[in-house]
C-alpha cells in the first residue's frame, strides 16, 4: 500500500513557539485519517503543512511520494475544506463549486456538469443559482465539500469542517462523510477536538498533544489501550491512578488507566482476583442511559465510576452519596501508562 | 411575603427622571422617535429642503437687461445647459473627473493592497498618517502649492531637466487636449492636482474593502490551484469593486463640484464648480447656477446606475 502523505521529523516553529514538534506520520493512501487534540495542539498546523499553507521549519513531508516541501499550495493535488467554509461571496454556487476547474483552463460546459455532479453528490443538485449568503450552514458546508472534491484531489482536508453545525446536522454529517469517503476511496485527513467524532468517523486517529502526536492507532485501540496518560483522558474520561496508589494495587509506580464503565460498585463484599478499593461515596448523577458516580478515595483522590441503566423499571436508586463503598475491577481492565517522552 | 417580594425589588421610585425611563423601556418605538426625529428633521428640511429649493430656483426666470430674478417658471436655463458653450463646460468636467477617477484607481489599489495585506501595528499606523496627513492641511494652500510646483522654473521643471526629459514634456505638452504652454497651464497639470488631492478618498475605501476579505478565500483559491495572478483577478479584484466604487464616487463627485483647482491650474475655461461660481457670484444669475448644480447630481445617478449594473455592489 502506497503511503499518501508521509511526514519525517517535521517542525514547525511560530517565534518562541513550537506549533509542531518533530512529528513523523504515515498516511496511508484511501484511509479516513483523523487529528485529534486540544486547540493549540498543532493538528491544525499539521494540516495546513500538508495543504501548503505553512512551510515547515524542519523535516520532509511527502504527499504520494513526491517532496511537497517548498511547493505552494496551487501546485499540490490536495483540497481543503475549510473550518469557515471561505466560499467566494460573489460567485454562486456552482461557479463557486467549479472554481477549481476553471483555474485549471476546463471548459465551460464539462466545467458546469462536473460542477453539478459534484452538487448531487452532496444532494444540493438545484441549488447552483444560488449565492452562499442564501443557503444554511449546514449546505454550506455542503458546498465547500463538493468545491473541494470537483477537483478529484487524492487528498482531501477537512479543518474542523463540522464545527460550525448544531448537534443532529453534525451527526448526520459525519455518517454521509464517512459514506463519501468509502465510495470515493479518497485519503481524508479530518482535524477535529471531538473525540466522538474521531471515534466514529476515522480509520485512524493521530493524538496530538503540545504539538506533539502522542498515540497513532485504530479508535478502538486508542479507547482500550490509551498509550499516555493524556491519551486516556483525553479520549473518553478515564480514571488515571499513579504514585503510591498505584504501587499498592499493581505492585508497580508505573501509572494506570482505569475506564469509569469498567469499576463496578459494590457494598462491601470482595472476592476473586479483583483489585478492591474502599472510598466515600460523595456523588450521584443521573444521566439518563448511564449514572455516574463519584468516589473519593481514602488517598484524597475521586474516582468516577459509570454503570449502564439497563434495567427498564423504575427502582430506587441503591447508593446515595455520603455512603461507604466498595469498588472493584477486573485486574486485566487496568491499562499501563506510559509519558510521552519516555516512548 | 410581601416585605420580601418589596426588599427583593428595586426601590420603587416616583422621581420624573424614573418615571420616564420606565415609559422609555416599556415603548421601544416612541424611544427610537425621539432619537431619530432632531436628526430625521436636520436632513428633511434643512438639507433635502434646501437642496431641493435651490433646484426648483432652477427654473425661475434670470431678466439679463435688469439683473433680476423673478419666480416665473421656465425651463429656459435647463436648455440653456445644453447650448454648446455650457456643454462644453460639462463635457470637459466630466473627461477631467473620468480620467481622475481612473487614475487615482490605479494609483490607490496597490497602496491600498500593502496597507491592508502586508502591514501591521506601527507600520498600518504610519500608513493611515501618511494617506491622510495631506488631508489636514488646507486644501487652498495644496492647490496654490501645486501651481509654484509646476509653474515655468518650478521643481517640476527642475526635475525634468536634470533627468534630461524636457524634449519628452515639450512632446508630451504639444498634445491637444493634455497640454500647453507649461505643466501650469496645462490639462495634464490639472489633471495631476486633482490626482494628488482626491487620492485618500479613493485609498481609504479600497483599503476597507480589502481588510474586510477573509484570509481564508485567498487560502481556498490557491487551494483550488489558481496561481497568485487568477486569485487576484478571480477573487481580490472583484470583491474590492465596492471600495473602488465607493472612492470613485469620492473623486468623481469631487471633481465634478470643484471650483478651486480649475481657476488656479491649467488652461482658462469653466469647470462645472466654477461656473456655478461665477453665475451666482459675478453675474447674480442664481437660476442658471441652480441648474448647473443639477449637473453633477444627475450625473452621479447615471454613474451609480451603471455601477450597480456591473454588479459592483453584489457583494456588499
Amino acid at each position: 500500500m502506497t503511503l499518501a502523505v508521509q511526514f519525517t521529523d517535521v517542525s514547525r516553529v511560530f517565534g518562541d513557539v513550537k506549533a509542531v514538534d518533530r512529528v513523523s506520520i504515515d498516511i496511508q493512501d484511501g484511509e479516513f485519517f483523523s487529528m485529534l487534540g486540544p486547540s493549540g495542539s498543532g493538528k491544525t498546523t499539521c494540516l495546513r503543512l500538508i495543504a501548503g499553507f505553512e512551510q515547515p521549519s524542519a523535516g520532509s513531508i511527502r504527499i504520494h511520494g513526491a517532496e511537497a516541501v517548498g511547493l505552494a499550495p496551487y501546485q499540490r493535488d490536495v483540497n481543503t475544506v475549510f473550518q469557515d467554509y471561505a466560499l467566494f461571496p460573489h460567485m454562486n454556487v456552482r461557479d463557486n463549486v467549479a472554481y477549481g476547474l476553471k483555474v485549471k483552463g476546463v471548459g465551460k460546459s464539462e466545467r458546469l456538469a462536473r460542477a453539478d455532479e459534484a452538487l448531487g453528490m452532496v444532494a444540493l443538485a438545484g441549488y447552483g443559482e444560488r449565492k452562499p449568503a442564501q443557503l444554511s450552514g449546514g449546505q454550506r458546508q455542503r458546498v465547500a465539500l463538493a468545491r473541494a472534491l470537483v477537483n478529484r484531489p487524492r487528498v482531501l482536508l477537512l479543518d474542523e469542517p463540522l464545527g460550525a453545525l448544531d448537534l443532529k446536522l453534525r451527526e448526520q454529517m459525519q455518517s454521509e462523510l464517512k459514506k463519501l469517503q468509502r465510495q470515493l476511496g479518497i485519503t481524508f485527513i479530518f482535524v477535529t477536538h471531538d473525540q466522538t467524532e474521531a471515534l466514529s468517523m476515522s480509520d485512524r486517529v493521530a493524538v496530538f498533544n503540545k504539538g506533539r502526536i502522542e498515540q497513532v492507532d485504530t479508535p478502538r485501540n486508542l479507547y482500550m489501550k490509551p498509550a499516555t496518560p493524556f491519551v486516556a483522558e483525553f479520549v473518553g474520561t478515564s480514571n488515571v491512578l499513579r504514585g503510591e496508589l498505584a504501587q499498592r494495587l499493581t505492585g508497580s509506580a508505573t501509572p494506570f488507566s482505569i475506564r469509569p464503565e469498567h469499576i463496578r460498585l459494590g457494598d462491601g463484599q470482595a472476592s476473586g482476583d479483583d483489585v478492591v478499593v474502599n472510598g466515600l461515596l460523595h456523588d450521584v448523577q443521573y444521566q439518563g442511559a448511564a449514572t455516574r458516580f463519584e468516589v473519593q478515595l481514602e488517598n484524597g483522590q475521586n474516582l468516577a465510576i459509570s454503570q449502564a441503566n439497563t434495567q427498564w423499571q423504575q427502582s430506587a436508586p441503591a447508593f446515595q452519596p455520603g455512603q461507604q463503598v466498595t469498588a472493584r475491577w477486573a485486574r486485566e481492565a487496568m491499562v499501563a501508562l506510559h509519558d510521552v517522552e519516555a516512548r | 411575603m410581601t416585605a420580601l417580594a418589596s426588599s427583593a425589588l428595586p426601590p420603587a421610585s416616583n422621581g420624573p427622571l424614573h418615571r420616564l425611563a420606565n415609559l422609555l423601556y416599556r415603548k421601544p418605538n416612541l424611544y427610537l422617535a425621539m432619537l431619530l426625529v432632531p436628526p430625521l428633521l436636520w436632513f428633511g428640511a434643512i438639507y433635502l429642503g434646501s437642496l431641493l429649493g435651490l433646484l426648483w430656483q432652477g427654473l425661475y426666470t434670470f431678466d439679463d437687461f435688469t439683473m433680476a430674478v423673478t419666480p416665473d417658471l421656465t425651463w429656459a436655463n435647463l436648455l440653456a445647459l445644453f447650448q454648446p458653450a455650457n456643454y462644453d463646460i460639462i463635457l470637459r468636467t466630466l473627461g477631467m473627473a473620468v480620467a481622475v477617477s481612473l487614475a487615482s484607481a490605479a494609483l490607490a489599489f496597490p497602496i491600498a493592497y500593502y496597507m491592508a495585506r502586508y502591514t501591521t501595528g506601527k507600520t498600518k499606523a504610519f500608513f493611515y498618517i501618511a494617506v491622510m496627513m495631506p488631508m489636514w492641511a488646507s486644501y487652498i494652500v495644496k492647490a496654490y502649492a501645486w501651481t509654484l510646483l509646476l509653474a515655468k522654473g518650478g521643481v517640476a521643471q527642475w526635475f525634468v531637466e536634470q533627468l534630461h526629459l524636457t524634449p519628452l514634456l515639450q512632446l508630451i505638452l504639444s498634445v491637444p487636449g493634455v497640454g500647453g504652454s507649461t505643466l501650469s497651464t496645462s490639462n495634464l497639470g490639472r489633471f495631476l492636482v486633482f490626482v494628488y488631492i482626491w487620492l485618500p478618498f479613493m485609498i481609504l475605501p479600497i483599503q476597507a474593502a480589502l481588510e474586510r476579505l477573509p484570509p481564508s478565500l485567498l487560502q481556498a483559491s490557491a487551494d483550488l490551484g489558481a496561481r497568485p495572478s487568477q486569485t487576484f483577478m478571480q477573487v481580490i479584484l472583484p470583491l474590492s469593486v465596492p471600495g473602488i466604487a465607493a472612492g470613485s464616487i469620492f473623486t468623481f463627485s469631487l471633481t465634478l463640484g470643484d471650483f478651486i483647482v480649475p481657476q488656479l491650474v491649467g488652461p482658462p475655461g469653466y469647470f462645472i464648480g466654477s461656473m456655478v461660481y461665477a453665475q451666482q457670484g459675478a453675474i447674480g444669475n442664481m437660476p442658471m447656477a441652480a441648474a448647473f448644480t443639477l449637473v453633477p447630481i444627475v450625473l452621479i445617478a447615471i454613474y451609480l446606475s451603471i455601477v450597480k449594473r456591473l454588479g459592483a455592489f453584489d457583494a456588499l
